[in-house]
């Protein structure tokens, strides 16, 4: 059953990408949307199955072997945990749904053989990666994803914003990558091995060892686990590699939606869990990555305030997010990460096809100003989008644990951050209760801009963008025609995904953190003996358990006010403070930054090598040089044919005495 | 001194000089005279030396026919030398150096040469046989194929001098030997119809 | 004083560099670069003429009637090129003739 789960989708992607042409279109669709339904319901039999189950141990389902050489044994082998099958659980149903809900959304578009092969690649990625039982499947995995997500956002290829947001998010994923490779390599000379199960069995022995590189002395469990984080933070998008998430809205909706917001981001945040036997004996590492998230949500946050384009202020609040769960990990709670992996893969999906319901029905059009009173016209997906709204925001009755998805996963992050005796976990709380504010109310302005109001009130502002750069709306402006609902196909994955993020909250979370922590989890996630967060974190005092609704209450009403009763609001406060809202707008110019830093030195040299090295150097020193001394030479030894006879004769002469003169004086005798 | 010395003497001398006065003679006619005298002078020494018929074929062939074709060139051509004595001087030091090159290389062989012990011992001439009775004998028996191939060397440069130079000149009358041969009635007489008192 | 080999040899030399300054001196006149082969070409013939006397061995004699047959011919020729090329330029202004420029 795991095999198919994981090579159906591989499967669909052949038959879609190999004969797409010949088969057409709609059966494209169609093929893979039905091969990825079978998986995504084998993945829910699975979650069940090994959830409910009583089976300590993982199950290693082997397939092949790869490679054998000298030390080095790797097989491709399927790790299947609880971790796993909650990950199955996600990426295959959101991955079916966004399956769904393109057959509508890229109706009209000529590529969809194309786009269904390359979703059903990546999800087979995906699912690779999360059934990885060692270290070099997983970035097989890894990179799958990454190529995957690199073809997709440079789906609409004639685009070059495209391209170059496929680039750039490849790049730095690359740099992350990089981070990741080291890490493998370290552990695999700490250990010997490459497969999860040694080298979790020689994680406890690693522990307090360390190692010389450089000159310099190092822990080696913390060495391996910042080199391996480095890697979740390309991918996930940490701050500092996070600079290639708001680029990749360039793609179609729906691919925003899987990569973007429920799975390849999510991948460094399962790969810390995953490692957590690794993680949980390195303090200071865990100390990084709570700083390191919590940092990000905050940041992220902030800029997500300002931004005008809808996808943008999503793709931020994922990030955001993101951040969130990486402070769960780092403090500790590797199942509260988890957790709010879980959830947020509903409401943020959701968010997202919502948005590109939004958008079809505004012809293409992503510019909020140019929206305005969509609540009359497309009605389902209003309600939709509010429910995900209340999910994100996290709306729930205080004290208890009854509550939409994100008010039960993310509270219980931010009692973790505050209970947590870990390294930075009170910086941590700081940033994620200030960005819980901030969430809700770039949440609630959305909302508020999009469906309320009348079309063209924030048109004014539209033109007037002469305050930096802006990211501008795609497509046309958006004309003053009735918007329509989208089609079914497209309107059914919401109500699913709706669903999700209005119970999945309060229907897993005992399995998930609470008292059926023990049974649910079993030995997939390791907890170290002084790892006490989960009970911890049920008793902090009550301000703190209040503070994330009282947060949500106090961004609803600002947001409220701001953009609903004083429409003027934005506009000055915004001119009242010219810098601070040019900095968010810019996201702190770190686009800049780095194209200072990093990409203009690297056109530098790569010029250098170009023009200088190969150029100048080699070509000039081999085809070009020689040709052109053969050129001289030539020249040269032209001039002796003058085409007298006369000079003839006299070289001949010439010659004849030299002869003379070298065989009396010289050689022969 | 003796006969020989003293002949020698006066015949080298005078081959030296009138070959300078070739190469620096003005006149072109004034040149091919003095080569004219050079190679007389040279027969002299031919003689000198004992091999009398090539010092007759030298007489012969060069003055006679060599010299005298040169002459007729220099005639025929109308050319202007002075123009052509320009560019004396430019090649003066360059000319120099390899002539005096070459010519001390002459000598230090001249002086310095010996007789290699593997060469064969002078032969006695065989009895009262004239220079070029000997000479005959050498030629058509051990040389044969190189006089053969010095035959055809002369019918070669004949034929070429032939082919650069002729020309076939409009309005020459020239006999076809062919045709005249092959004539007969139909194309020598041409019979009329004169009627009595009138004329043709 | 008895005439020897050495005397006519160092005279073939000095002949035979006559001849060579001639055809570098007069390069622009090609009657007179003629006439300094001839002239080069005779200074060979003593010398050959000198060896074979010295070492009484006829082969020197016969070949220098070789060495008279082939110049004879050469200059024939060299004189009737210089006529087909007058015939056809005018002059004899040897610097003309440069189509062989590369």
């Amino acid at each position: 059953m795991y095999d198919l789960i994981v090579f159906l989708p591989l499967l669909g992607f052949l038959i879609a990408g190999l004969f797409g042409p010949q088969i057409g279109s709609r059966a494209s669709e169609l093929v893979t949307t039905s091969l990825l339904g079978v998986s995504a319901l084998l993945s829910w039999i699975a979650f069940f199955s090994v959830g409910a189950g009583h089976e300590e141990q993982a199950l290693v389902v082997p397939v092949a072997n790869w490679l054998t050489s000298g030390k080095l044994a790797i097989a491709w082998a399927l790790r299947i945990d609880t971790l796993t099958a909650v990950m199955l659980v996600v990426v295959g149903s959101v991955s079916f749904l966004v399956h769904v809900y393109s057959i509508g959304y890229m109706a009209e578009d000529r590529g969809r053989p194309r786009f269904f092969a390359y979703l059903s690649l990546f999800t087979f990625a995906m699912l690779m990666l999360v059934t990885a039982d060692n270290l070099v499947q997983m970035f097989f995995g890894w990179e799958g994803v990454g190529l995957a997500s690199y073809l997709l956002i440079g789906f609409w290829y004639e685009r070059p914003a495209a391209n170059a947001a496929a680039i750039k998010a490849f790049v730095v994923n690359r740099v992350g990558d990089f981070g990741f490779a080291l890490g493998i390599f370290l552990l695999f000379q700490l250990t010997g091995s490459v497969g999860l199960e040694q080298i979790f069995a020689a994680a406890p022995g690693l522990a307090g060892k360390t190692i010389h590189i450089f000159g310099a002395d190092w822990d080696a469990l913390t060495l391996t686990c910042l080199l391996l984080f480095m890697g979740a933070m390309g991918k996930s998008a940490q701050f500092l590699l996070h600079t290639w998430l708001p680029d990749a809205m360039e793609g179609p909706t729906p691919v925003s939606a899987l990569i973007h917001a429920a799975t390849m981001v999510t991948a460094g945040v399962f790969m810390v869990a995953r490692l957590s036997p690794l993680f949980d004996l390195a303090p200071i590492a865990l100390g990084v990555v709570t700083i390191v998230g919590a940092t990000t949500a905050f940041f992220a946050a902030t800029v997500g305030l300002v931004q005008n384009d809808i996808k943008r202020v999503i793709a931020y609040s994922t990030c955001s997010q993101l951040g969130y769960m990486f402070v769960g990990l780092g403090v500790g709670g590797y199942s509260l990460g988890i957790f709010h992996l879980f959830t947020h893969a509903f409401f943020k999906a959701l968010l997202f096809l919502g948005a590109g319901s939004v958008i079809q029905a505004m012809h293409h059009e992503q510019d909020m100003r140019a929206m305005g009173g969509l609540r009359k016209e497309i009605p389902f997906t209003f309600w939709m989008m509010v429910i995900g709204t209340l999910a994100l925001t996290g709306v729930g009755i205080p004290f208890t644990s009854i509550g939409f998805a994100g008010y039960v996963s993310k509270d219980a992050i931010i009692e973790a951050a505050y209970a947590s005796h870990g390294i930075g976990a009170t910086y941590a709380f700081a940033c994620v209760v200030i960005a819980a504010g901030l969430t809700s109310f770039y949440s609630w302005r959305l909302l508020f801009m999009t469906f309320f109001g009348k079309r063209g009130d924030w048109a004014a502002s539209l033109g007037a963008a002469a305050h930096g750069h802006d990211d501008s709306a795609h497509g046309g402006h958006g004309r003053h025609h009735a918007a329509h609902e989208s089609p079914m196909v497209m309107l059914v994955p919401l109500a699913a995904l709706a669903l999700g993020a209005a119970f999945a909250g309060v229907a897993f979370r005992s399995w998930f953190i609470g008292g059926g922590f023990e049974g649910f989890w079993k030995h997939a996630l390791f907890l170290g003996p002084t790892n006490k967060i989960l009970e911890d974190m049920e008793t902090v005092p009550w301000l703190v358990s209040l503070s994330p609704t009282l947060m949500m209450a106090g961004g609803l009403l600002v947001a409220y006010y701001m953009y609903m009763v004083n429409r003027a609001a934005p506009k000055a406060l915004a001119n009242a403070n010219p810098l601070l809202y040019r900095f968010l707008l810019n996201k702190w110019y770190f686009d800049e930054l780095y194209d200072f830093l990093f990409v203009r030195p690297a056109f530098w040299v790569g010029r250098l090598f170009w023009k200088g090295g190969d150029g100048f150097l080699i070509d000039g020193l081999g085809p070009d040089g020689v040709s052109a001394r053969v050129l001289d030479v030539t020249r040269n030894v032209v001039r002796l044919q003058t085409g007298y006879v006369y000079h003839y004769a006299f070289a001949m002469l010439l010659g004849v005495a030299i002869f003379a003169t070298w065989y009396l004086f010289g050689g022969i005798r | 001194m003796q006969a020989d010395a003293i002949l020698f003497w006066l015949f080298s001398g005078v081959l030296i000089i009138s070959a300078l006065a070739v190469i620096m003679a003005r006149n072109p006619v004034h040149s091919v005279l003095f080569l004219i005298l050079a190679f007389v002078n040279a027969a002299g020494l031919f003689l000198l030396m004992g091999a009398e018929f090539l010092g007759m074929i030298l007489i012969v062939v060069y003055v006679g026919a060599v010299a005298v074709l040169f002459l007729f060139v220099v005639m025929l051509l109308d050319v202007d030398f002075a123009e052509l004595k320009q560019g004396f001087v430019q090649y003066l030091p360059i000319g120099a150096l390899i002539a005096l090159l070459v010519a001390f290389e002459l000598g230090y062989v001249a002086v310095g040469w010996t007789r290699s012990p593997e060469a064969a011992a002078a032969a006695a001439p065989s009895g009262m046989l004239s220079n070029t009775a000997a000479l005959g004998r050498v030629l058509y028996t051990q040389y044969f194929y190189f006089f053969q191939a010095a035959g055809m060397i002369l019918l070669t440069a004949m034929v070429g001098a032939i082919v650069l130079t002729l020309r076939h000149k409009e309005g020459v009358k020239r006999q076809n030997v062919a045709a005249q041969v092959a004539r007969g009635p139909a194309t020598a007489i041409e019979l009329r119809k004169v009627p009595s008192r009138a004329g043709i | 004083m008895v005439i020897g080999l050495t005397h006519y040899v160092t005279l073939a030399a000095i002949l035979f560099t006559i001849g060579v300054a001639g055809i570098i001196l007069n390069h622009k006149n090609i009657i007179v670069i003629l006439m300094s082969v001839e002239l080069i070409l005779l200074s060979v013939n003593i010398n050959l003429v000198a060896f074979s006397t010295h070492t009484g061995d006829l082969t020197g004699q016969v070949f220098a009637l070789f060495i008279l047959t082939v110049a004879a011919s050469e200059a024939a020729i060299g004189l009737a090129i210089l006529v087909a090329y007058y015939r056809n330029r005018g002059s004899i202004a040897v610097e003309d003739i440069n189509a062989l420029k590369g």
